[in-house]
């Protein structure tokens, strides 16, 4: 075991996962000799060399195709867009080749392939380096999609993604990267250092894609959270002093809809959170399950807190962020309504 | 200049004829067969930019195989080669009136290039791959590919071995080299080069060959390909076929102002050649060329096929409503199979008779195919691949929610 930063674990995973299997390639904009902007990748090139480390010319559609004709030769491409924001270009490589090469090939071709990026804001990145664009993925059919909130998830969870025979979209809150944030960007920074989610073990291990995580138990109302929210969350939660159980889902897709029914029907109540923006959010797909499942159960109707249907600002930056105090008041009226 | 400033204009293409205008080719320079050099396998790029502005030509007027590209292929591998597109005019002239029965909904000819993917095959090895377009069928016939297997596909019958997920024509086969074509244009181009990069990583020596239209060529795909090709010294074949017609867009939409589609190569410091795409031998000659330097380790090479697009796009078009009827009757590089007979009737390996039986047999064939295809059945009769397969390798396993979904459906 180690402390580990989200970045150091993100890193310690594409190590291991590089020392277990050749067929692992990495690669991407500023990737190998730096070792990426964010330094996930950083020492890569000079460990495993060149031809399995290496940078790209600026091109996003060029980093995911021909990771796609990679993975379709055998190899086991991990591919970094370096802002989420960056990847539209790659959406049609994405969403039209990747995620349907197994089908329309009747699985004569697959594509094995993890493609990182940090999403979300925080970080004063303005419009261009903010975006949540996880709904963007998990409309797709064939794409697997993976958010983790601390250290030891992004390990596990990346090392199960790089195991997986489909294609893997695996979004790093970059506001997580060096230390927990519960939206209260006013007081000190936090470090990973202190935190028992930052226990990762230096060796391969994974966690399972489609598991979510009870972070912390409770029975008065469910909060459906992923990456940075989760934090916000149990920041919310204390501030509205109730006993309230959160949900980190850690996998949008599959979803662990089992975990989420069961919560919803013990507590009653659901309130569902993301920085993204709301209308046709992720967020309205977890309302429309939990009402599917749990219609009868529900005393209040759910709410979500999410990002405003807006450009993401910059000056703005914490007027838009989605923080513990208009989740603490949508938690304290959804506990109010009867 | 001292002239006052005029309101700008929007300069649009037009093609030199459109529908009643009598077909012209006149302003089309075409070499001498024979006349174009050969570089060294190993030369420069910038040692070679001349090649990407002159035709590669073998066949000559009188069907002989002259100059520095005509040493390649013996007398059987030429009649193999016009047997292959034999079979293959004779399959899109089944299939296109099949489409019209309404055995299938849809279908895509290679009429009068059929050189193109027919002699480019030949000069590949097992192990290699295509990542063809939906108008490089000629790749999986002459890779003796089952003609039913194609007509089982075409039709998305039982045995579609695609089970009925794709649009006809549209096929899909690892084994035989080809990978699972796309509809939307262009996006094979950069995953070639990935495939070629990942032979490149894994040591081998297998390369990988990339097909893509003229229209296509805008595409931003393309352009993505080039660089990382030209990057990383990728083993791959870059193939423009340039049939002149996108649909109802002609090739100057897709070329702005450059002279050749060889020419978009230069800028990427990627060799380009220009070949007559409807000489088997020339079109042969330099793929054979191009494979034999991205096996060797030099890289990338982007060929031009300049040929015609006889028929329409597809069973969904007219070309008579864009285009002079009588176009492809002057296109100045003639018809594939007439020129690659002609020359083995001058090589006195042939004759006009022996077409005219090679032709029925080649019907025959075809036929029964056809008969055995539809014996399983057609997109309008006979059973088709179970729903349940809609749900199927969407992901390896099916997750949670698709199995929901499956029993939703009732199957």
């Amino acid at each position: 075991m180690k402390r580990m930063t989200m970045i150091e674990a993100i890193r310690s995973a594409h190590d291991v996962a590089m020392e277990k299997d050749e067929k692992v390639v990495v690669f991407g904009e500023d990737v190998g000799f730096f070792g990426g902007v964010f330094r996930c990748t950083a020492g890569l090139q000079e460990k495993y060399g060149k031809s399995r480390c290496f940078d790209t010319p600026i091109s996003e559609l060029g980093i995911v195709g021909t990771a796609v004709g990679m993975a379709a030769y055998g190899l086991k491409p991990v591919v970094e867009i370096q802002f989420a924001d960056y990847f539209y270009p790659a959406y049609d490589q994405i969403a039209s080749e990747a995620a349907r090469l197994r089908h329309r090939s009747a699985g004569q071709f697959t594509c094995p392939l993890v493609i990182r990026m940090p999403t979300g804001g925080g970080i004063f990145g303005g419009q261009t380096h903010s975006q949540s664009p996880e709904a963007l993925f998990t409309h797709v059919a064939g794409l697997k999609t993976v958010i983790p909130s601390n250290p030891k998830d992004a390990k596990g969870l990346l090392l199960a993604a790089i195991e997986d025979p489909d294609p893997v979209i695996f979004l790093e809150p970059k506001r997580l990267y060096n230390g927990p944030f519960d939206g209260h960007h006013d007081r000190p920074v936090t470090s990973w250092k202190k935190q028992e989610e930052s226990d990762v073990d230096e060796g391969y291990y994974t966690i399972p894609l489609g598991k979510a995580r009870i972070v912390q138990q409770g029975s008065d109302i469910t909060i459906l959270a992923y990456g940075t929210m989760v934090h916000v969350a149990q920041a919310a939660t204390k501030q509205a002093n109730i006993d309230a159980e959160i949900i980190d889902l850690r996998t949008l897709l599959p979803l662990d809809i089992k975990t989420i029914e069961k919560s919803v029907k013990k507590t009653g109540r659901c309130v569902v959170v993301h920085e993204a923006t709301k209308t046709s959010g992720f967020g309205a797909e977890l309302c429309a399950i939990v009402q599917e499942l749990c219609f009868y159960h529900l005393e209040a109707p759910i709410a979500r807190i999410t990002g405003w249907d807006t450009p993401y600002p910059h000056a703005q930056e914490w007027d838009y962020f989605p923080g513990p105090k208009r989740l603490a008041k949508a938690l304290l009226n959804t506990m109010e309504t009867k | 200049m001292s002239e006052p400033i005029k309101p700008l204009s929007l300069h649009v293409p037009e093609p030199g004829c459109r529908p009643g205008d009598e077909p012209d080719f006149s302003d089309f320079e075409i070499p001498k067969a024979g006349q174009t050099r050969m570089p060294e396998i190993d030369a420069e790029p910038q040692d070679m930019r001349d090649m990407a502005f002159s035709i590669i030509r073998v066949l000559n007027k009188r069907g002989e195989a002259v100059g520095p590209w005509a040493q390649y292929l013996d007398v059987d591998r030429l009649k193999q080669g016009l047997e292959h597109m034999m079979i293959l005019r004779a399959l899109d002239n089944r299939m296109m009136s099949a489409q019209r029965q309404g055995k299938t909904s849809f279908y895509l000819q290679s009429l009068g290039e059929e050189a193109v993917a027919c002699a480019s095959q030949m000069a590949l090895q097992k192990g290699d791959m295509n990542f063809p377009t939906y108008r490089q069928a000629g790749l999986l016939i002459a890779n003796d590919y089952p003609l039913e297997m194609m007509i089982n596909q075409i039709y998305s019958n039982k045995e579609d071995p695609l089970k009925g997920r794709q649009l006809p024509v549209f096929y899909s086969a690892k084994e035989y080299g080809f990978f699972s074509i796309s509809g939307n244009l262009g996006t094979q181009y950069s995953q070639a080069v990935g495939w070629a990069m990942a032979s490149a990583i894994s040591g081998d020596n297998k390369i990988a060959s990339a097909w893509i239209g003229d229209g296509s060529t805008s595409e931003s795909d393309f352009h993505a390909a080039l660089v990382f090709a030209s990057t990383y010294q990728a083993p791959v074949i870059l193939n423009v076929v340039n049939n002149q017609w996108a649909i109802s867009t002609f090739q100057g939409f897709a070329s702005g102002n450059a002279p050749t589609f060889a020419a978009r190569g230069h800028g990427f410091g990627i060799p380009s050649l220009l070949v007559d795409g409807n000489d088997y031998l020339a079109v042969y000659a330099v793929a054979s060329w191009a494979a034999e330097r991205a096996r060797r380790g030099f890289g990338p090479c982007l060929i031009e096929h300049v040929t015609y697009r006889a028929g329409a796009h597809s069973s969904s078009d007219d070309p008579s409503a864009y285009r002079p009827a009588g176009e492809g009757a002057i296109w100045p590089l003639g018809d594939p199979i007439e020129r690659l007979k002609n020359h083995l009737i001058a090589l006195d390996a042939w004759s006009e008779e022996r077409h005219e039986q090679k032709s029925a047999q080649v019907l025959d064939q075809v036929k029964q195919a056809q008969k055995a295809s539809e014996a399983i059945g057609t997109l309008t009769s006979g059973a088709h691949a179970s729903a349940r397969n809609i749900f199927e390798d969407v992901y390896e396993t099916m997750p949670p929610h698709l199995v929901k979904q499956r029993q939703e459906a009732g199957c």
